[in-house]
């Protein structure tokens, strides 16, 4: 298909299915810090909040080296790989998308927690009062109107997770089909002065950023046209 | 007291040699320890300093060919060398084999590397090797793995480094149990276990040096390679497990 070697394929198939996998995982695990982060009253919460936001600050490298070392076979992490039968985290799909999965959070969690918030009490109480269960409230009420905090999350979560690259490069082992990802073949590409191939992928990324951000705007746009 | 700060300023300057200079060194990865001593040496006796930058020789090249601040290139093979003076960016008559590297086994566990038979014997789950199209010592290893008649069984098991130094590093953090990386990133290390590959496995690694052309009147840069081939330049490289 357009005259593009088939390893790309494999990198933009394996690309797609790791920002799809980590969206999903996201919006469980995101949905439910998100949750706790906009109901809790505990006082720590803020702490636990500056936890799930330090992927914003931190370079790639610092968790691509916690990565490596401290979730390595010989660190005291070792456990989380074993979760899944593996030795290490890295050089597996598996570890890459728990690795994404750290460091896209902040990009989930963010947004629906934001939305989660902007209800504020009322709804939940009403729902209450109509005597919905908490759980029946939450999927009922609580989701639906904090429905563009999903949308933003979602979309930000899979697009930041395609973007990702220095954490790839620590972890991957340049594994076609497991670790190579767009990213990274771009990178091999350049690096190895084969500029058809990365210019193809890298206009290829120009474009998907572009959609990403303007249906983004188009989204947040449409829902505050229907909040009014 | 005025007097004796003006005495320690003239001493300070009358120290340093009259014209120290610095030259841009690109280095591949294989060679970065030895060229960081040889960069040491080089300062204590010339006051120049070489500002050294590490990376696959295909990176290397990539860059220098776009234009990149460096001087001199020190490849981990003989083509790249060849390719700059066929570009136009190398000077012809001053590329010279500085080192010929030794391509080696090596594991962190100390009884899981005994020869050939190791890796016939397929009991590992990764094999960390650096990037073949990049990094020669990764090409030196895809040939030894072809020549053992091994590279189809085993080619499921690669992982890739971006360099030499991320291919020892991935071992040397234990997630790769073993793999193929440069002798001399073992100077010093007589840890873990390892082979010598048999040179007849993979095409001797001859790695050259070459000066570019915007450093071609650069004293610092000329000097730094005549160093590099002179006595003190070679017991260095020696010291670090390569051959000439």
């Amino acid at each position: 298909m357009l005259g593009l070697p088939p390893d790309i394929w494999t990198s933009i198939r394996l690309t797609i299915e790791l920002a799809t996998l980590t969206t999903i995982i996201l919006l469980i695990v995101g949905t439910l810090i998100a949750w706790w982060l906009a109901r809790s009253k505990a006082w720590w919460k803020e702490g636990v909040a500056s936890v799930v936001a330090l992927p914003l600050v931190l370079p790639p490298t610092v968790l691509g080296f916690y990565l490596l070392v401290t979730l390595g076979p010989n660190g005291p992490g070792s456990w989380i790989a074993g979760l899944w039968g593996a030795r290490t985290l890295a050089f597996t799909f598996e570890g890459l998308v728990f690795g994404s999965v750290v460091y896209s959070m902040p990009f989930m969690v963010q947004p629906i927690r934001n939305a989660f918030q902007a209800m504020g009490d009322r709804p939940l109480e009403v729902a209450a009062t109509l005597r919905a269960s908490p759980m029946k409230a939450f999927w009922t009420v609580a989701v639906p109107l904090a429905r563009p905090g999903f949308l933003t999350g979602a979309v930000l979560g899979f697009a930041h997770t395609v973007g990702e690259f220095g954490i790839v490069l620590m972890i991957g082992g340049n594994i076609p089909g497991q670790t190579k990802v767009l990213s990274v073949a771009i990178y091999d590409y350049v690096e190895t002065s084969q500029w058809r191939e990365a210019s193809i992928l890298a206009a290829g990324m120009v474009v998907f950023a572009f959609i990403v951000i303007l249906s983004m705007t188009l989204i947040e746009k449409r829902f505050a046209r229907a909040g009014r | 007291m005025k007097t004796i700060k003006t005495w320690a300023f003239l001493a300070l300057f009358a120290a340093t040699p009259a014209l120290a200079g610095e030259t841009n060194v690109a280095v591949a990865a294989n060679f970065t320890d030895a060229a960081k001593e040889i960069a040491t040496a080089f300062k204590a006796k010339s006051g120049h300093d070489a500002i050294l930058s590490f990376g696959s020789s295909g990176q290397l090249y990539t860059q220098i060919t776009q234009d990149a601040p460096f001087q001199i290139l020190l490849s981990a093979d003989a083509e790249r060398p060849q390719k700059l003076v066929e570009d136009g960016l190398g000077v012809a008559d001053s590329r010279f084999t500085y080192a010929i590297g030794k391509l080696v086994l090596w594991s962190k566990s100390a009884d899981l590397v005994k020869g050939e038979e190791t890796l016939k014997a397929n009991g590992f789950t990764k094999l960390s090797i650096a990037n073949p199209t990049a990094a020669p010592y990764g090409a030196a290893a895809i040939e030894t793995l072809k020549a053992l008649n091994l590279y189809d069984t085993l080619q499921p098991k690669i992982v890739q480094g971006n360099s030499i130094a991320q291919a020892f590093q991935f071992i040397d953090s234990a997630n790769a149990e073993l793999g193929f990386i440069a002798l001399s990133q073992l100077a010093g290390n007589n840890g873990g276990s390892r082979w010598l590959v048999p040179q007849n496995l993979y095409t001797p690694i001859r790695q050259d040096a070459v000066l570019l052309k915007k450093a071609a009147s650069n004293p610092a840069a000329t000097e730094f390679l005549s160093f590099l081939k002179g006595a003190e330049g070679r017991a260095i490289i020696e010291k670090f497990g390569y051959a000439f």
